[in-house]
């Protein structure tokens, strides 16, 4: 079976700064990977790439069989790409509501507000809030559930974890699962491997631009004294 | 007679209608202005020679056509709106990677042309418009005679900058122009054509520029350099306002015509300069204007 998500020797720039160096990656329909790295190695800008919101790149990126080089950014969630930024990206201009249909539907088969709302029960009690009244933990489901309605077959989760207190990283956990039971593809990146652990099923390790390591899950525990080291934890 | 602070109530009245009227102009003209900008982040000067176009697509209209002020009213916003609409997409989309100031440049660079074709076509001198017969006349209010079609001014530009703030501030598009103006990008990345709606909304504000320009028509004469007189005076409403302020735009368009025909009563000699003069004691006591963010 062909990978749902295929990217080779993908490089990119920002303005003169060349920072991915060939990346190799592939992710299977369904499954959860992680690309862990320490900070400025070029985890977001591997999903800012493969979205197409980085557009000076070079390689390829093939998406549920389509060449997605040529694709235009507001055709990328079309065929089935979802992306959470970083820095979660909520509208203050926005009401938890607007902020939650904003993104179109672009399938069948995405959740209705209802599992939402059952999913992550503090945002309906807050629907008509200013988005960035809520606070860091909820801007982060908001930032996911708006994602999960739109009936995308991949999400492009970047560092869910940062910054939150236990409790709400055990709860993104939670959601991170019941996707997967529902078939959901996942690129996750994340700094913490000990919240990674219990949801991915394929690590990456990159390293200033480039993925200098591959492994699964069950063979974490040999790396980790390695990945302690690479990721100064 | 009546009098306050020694003025007679008439002559009070009578110019609080006109700062009302002007105050019309003022607030629609800007609101174009606003959301624009918001979006854009292009300072629109091309908004007078919009608002010109669309006082002279009523005068072709009728002259070419025959078809009246209330075809017009709607024909001219839509013929104005698809001139802005190609003009973003030939010129301007082309510049939005580029300093801010291109835009400027760009839009003051096309208010000129526009205007001089104009002046070579029809010359300079203005051309009059006559009222449309459904409100000739007047009313007796009981303190004073209105002109019937100064008070349709007054009330279509009131609902037209209510429809406007209700299609931002209320509606999934006004959503997506909310969103976009924040963080086109992601908005972009969510699967919503930016570039599309960039085009819609210049379209729009250029529309709403010659939906003034009709409903002047009637009141001033229709001459190339109409909109250019005007346009500096929307501009320092822009600025006391707060660039991107929606509802700014529109409360201090109709504040700041009333300041200024209040000022015509009690000291007519400052009534041209008011405006300017409120500008600048805004803008040393609070740079980013009344209704925007300190930055
Ligand atoms: N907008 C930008 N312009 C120029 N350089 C950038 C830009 N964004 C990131 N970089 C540079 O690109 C490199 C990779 O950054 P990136 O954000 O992808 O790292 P990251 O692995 O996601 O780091 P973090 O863990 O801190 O989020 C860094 O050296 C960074 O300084
Ligand atoms: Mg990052």
């Amino acid at each position: 079976m062909n990978p749902l998500l295929e990217v080779s020797d993908l490089q990119a720039w920002y303005g003169e700064s060349h920072v991915l160096h060939g990346v190799n990656l592939h992710v299977n329909e369904g499954e959860t990977i992680c690309i862990l790295g320490r900070n400025g190695m070029g985890k977001t800008t591997t999903l800012r790439t493969i979205m197409g919101i980085l557009r000076k790149r070079r390689g390829t990126i093939r998406f549920a069989g389509e060449d997605m080089m040529g694709v235009p950014l507001h055709r990328s969630a079309r065929a089935g790409l979802g992306f959470v930024p970083e820095e979660r990206g909520i509208f203050a201009s926005l009401t938890v509501d607007e902020n939650m249909t904003l993104p179109p539907k672009v399938a069948e088969g995405g959740m209705t507000s209802d599992e939402i709302y059952t999913l992550f029960p503090n945002l309906l009690e807050r629907r008509g809030s200013q988005g960035t009244k809520l606070s860091g933990g909820e801007q982060q489901m908001l930032a996911m559930a708006r994602i999960l309605r739109t009936g995308c077959r991949c999400i492009l989760l970047d560092e869910p974890t940062e910054g939150l207190a236990p409790v709400i990283i055990q709860r993104i956990g939670d959601v991170l699962r019941t996707l997967k039971a529902r078939g959901m593809t996942v690129v996750l990146v994340e700094q913490n491997f000990r919240f990674a652990e219990k949801v991915a099923d394929r690590f990456y390790l990159m390293d200033h631009g480039q993925m200098v390591e591959e492994f699964p899950t069950a063979d974490l525990p040999q790396h980790r004294d390695a990945l302690h080291r690479a990721l100064g934890v | 007679m009546t009098t306050i602070l020694g003025v007679p109530l008439q002559a009070l009245l009578g110019q609080l209608l006109v700062g009302l009227i002007n105050g019309s102009f003022y607030a629609l003209l800007s609101l174009g202005l606003a959301v624009i900008f918001g979006l854009l982040r292009v300072i629109n000067f091309a908004h007078g020679a919009q608002y010109m176009l669309g006082a002279f697509a009523a005068l072709l209209l009728l002259k070419g056509l025959g078809l009246n002020y209330w075809f017009a009213l709607v024909l001219a916003p839509v013929l104005v709106g698809l001139f802005g609409a190609v003009i973003e997409r030939l010129f301007l989309s082309r510049l939005y990677k580029l300093d801010p100031l291109y835009g400027l440049l760009f839009t003051f660079g096309l208010a000129l042309t526009i205007e001089g074709v104009f002046r070579w076509l029809y010359g300079s001198s203005g051309q009059p418009y006559s009222v449309p017969e459904l409100l000739r006349g007047t009313v007796n209010l009981g303190f004073m005679f209105l002109p019937i079609y100064r008070g349709w001014v007054v009330i279509a530009s009131l609902v037209a900058c209510l429809v406007v703030w209700f299609v931002i501030e209320r509606t999934k598009l006004g959503a997506y122009l909310r969103a976009a103006t924040e963080n086109p990008v992601l908005v972009q990345a969510f699967g919503i054509n930016v570039p599309l709606l960039l085009t819609l909304t210049y379209a729009l504000g250029a529309a709403l520029a010659a939906f003034a320009g009709v409903l002047a028509a009637p009141i001033y004469q229709v001459s190339p350099l109409m909109g250019t007189n005007l346009i500096i005076v929307v501009f320092a409403v822009v600025v006391v306002g707060g660039m991107g302020s929606i509802l700014g735009a529109v409360f201090t368009g109709y504040m700041l015509g009333i300041a200024e025909g209040l000022t015509k009563v009690f000291f007519p000699e400052a009534s041209n300069i008011v405006i300017f003069v409120i500008m600048a004691i805004v803008l040393l006591l609070r740079p980013a204007g009344l209704f925007g963010k300190e930055a």
